[in-house]
């Protein structure tokens, strides 16, 4: 079975066909760069996606906190994800890079502040 | 009047890129004035990945980009940052009045660099005939409110322009539980980057219609539905292909305006047409001394581009003002 996607490794967009039996990838062609190679076998097998999004702070200069999660998570687990965050307030100081959940949703990956915040 | 070497106006990523590269090049004194209570400029709303890739070799947010060029320039003795910092007047010799808080400041600078970005373009530039209910948003509004107060602008949302902030608005829309009905593009094609169309709207199973336009928005408070049309390569409405969709949001992504006032404020040429400064090449403009960079300048696709060209007029203006290293 012959796929056609979209590499989004990176703004240059490649176009990537992959020639896969289900979800077993037998060849990828069309990637300018080993990242999308990666990307196809990764993305026939099991989606994943980098989750970006604020969370509600209290006490600190801005009232969201930009977080990441710290490495891709399924992306069938983006909504679930997303209705967890909203559970979370942060309410102490914070850098770039500080753990604000730790192993979220038992995913693996922490969620990460982007941004250091201080106190109001 | 007080004299600074250089003056950088706006502390985005083109205005901290600069006044560093300007420092690197042997400026001693630069002066960085903010508007903002924070460095960062419109990174700070853009807290989606895909900045850095060509800078740092890595994918960071754009918090994450503007945070590493903070640090540096609040750790540079040589940059005063002047933040909650309003620049209201700028005169083709260099004369600069600011506001901040408790004072108003007026001093001369040896160079200036504009690094004051873009504003939105609105409904009314398009323009989108219809009622003018509450639910109509420029998309990087809408972006702020989401991303920074944490305020979701409706449930149904249509999205007007396949730009990338229109791309980005509407998974961010999506994750925040907004149903987006339909993003619509005029062109054949979205001007967005191809990676926003996969990720932003096949991912979350959100339409994009080509070749459509908004005929009119209706509601009487608020936005209750949206006139649609197919249109044909002149861009000529095609007749028995009209509908509608029910919704009471809609953003309006339809491209960016260089904020360029300042400029014209001192004197400077600027192109009618794109609001940009009329210059032999980029980064200069019509008046010796006075440099313009970042969105400022041009509009750029990636805040990495940015960045790069924004080093080449801070050593622009360092040239111009005879620093040695």
């Amino acid at each position: 079975m012959k796929r056609v996607m979209t590499c989004i490794e990176c703004p240059q967009g490649c176009r990537l066909e992959i020639e896969a039996d289900g979800s077993r990838v037998i060849s990828v062609t069309g990637n300018k760069c080993k990242r999308g190679d990666k990307y196809a076998r990764q993305e026939t097998e099991a989606p994943l996606r980098t989750l970006t999004t604020s969370v509600l702070t209290r006490g600190l200069e801005l009232k969201m906190l930009p977080v990441r999660t710290s490495k891709p998570i399924p992306k069938e687990k983006l909504l679930d994800a997303m209705r967890a965050v909203k559970t979370l307030v942060v309410t102490s100081p914070v850098k770039a890079g500080s753990v604000v959940a730790e192993n979220f949703l038992g995913l693996g990956a922490d969620l990460v502040a982007c941004r250091p915040l201080d106190k109001l | 009047m007080k004299q600074r070497e250089l003056v950088v106006v706006g502390g985005g990523p083109a205005g901290m890129a600069a006044a560093l590269a300007a420092r690197a090049a042997g400026v001693r004194d630069v002066l960085l004035l903010e508007r903002d209570q924070h460095l960062g400029g419109i990174l700070n709303q853009c807290i989606h990945p895909g900045f850095g890739l060509h800078h740092f070799k890595e994918e960071l947010t754009g918090p994450e980009y503007a945070d590493r060029f903070a640090a540096l320039v609040k750790a540079d003795p040589g940059i005063e940052v002047s933040l909650r910092s309003f620049v209201v007047k700028l005169t083709g010799d260099r004369e600069i009045t600011y506001l901040r808080p408790g004072a108003m400041e007026d001093i001369k600078a040896g160079a200036v660099i504009l690094a004051t970005g873009c504003r939105e373009r609105t409904r009314e530039m398009i323009p989108i005939p219809g009622s003018r209910p509450a639910g109509v948003f420029p998309a990087g509004l809408a972006q702020k409110m989401v991303n920074m107060e944490g305020w979701i602008p409706g449930r149904e949302a249509v999205i007007v322009g396949s730009g990338d902030i229109g791309l980005i608005m509407a998974r961010r829309m999506a994750l925040e539980g907004v149903t987006v009905k339909a993003v619509i593009e005029i062109q054949k094609t979205s001007r967005g980057l191809v990676r926003n169309v996969v990720q932003c709207l096949e991912d979350f199973g959100i339409p994009l219609h080509f070749q459509h336009r908004i005929t009119a928005i209706h509601g009487a408070d608020r936005v209750e539905r949206v006139g649609v049309i197919r249109v044909d390569a002149d861009f000529k409405d095609i007749p028995g292909t009209a509908f509608e969709i029910a919704c009471d949001t809609v953003l309006v992504s339809v491209g960016l305006i260089p904020e360029n006032e300042l400029l014209e404020m001192a004197g400077g040429l600027v192109d009618r047409r794109t609001n940009t400064p009329v210059a032999d090449e980029v980064n200069l403009t019509s008046l010796p001394g006075i440099f313009a960079c970042g969105n400022a300048a041009k509009v750029y696709d990636l805040a990495d581009s940015v960045t790069r060209d924004s080093e080449l007029a801070g050593r622009m203006a360092a040239k111009y003002l005879g620093a040695a290293v």
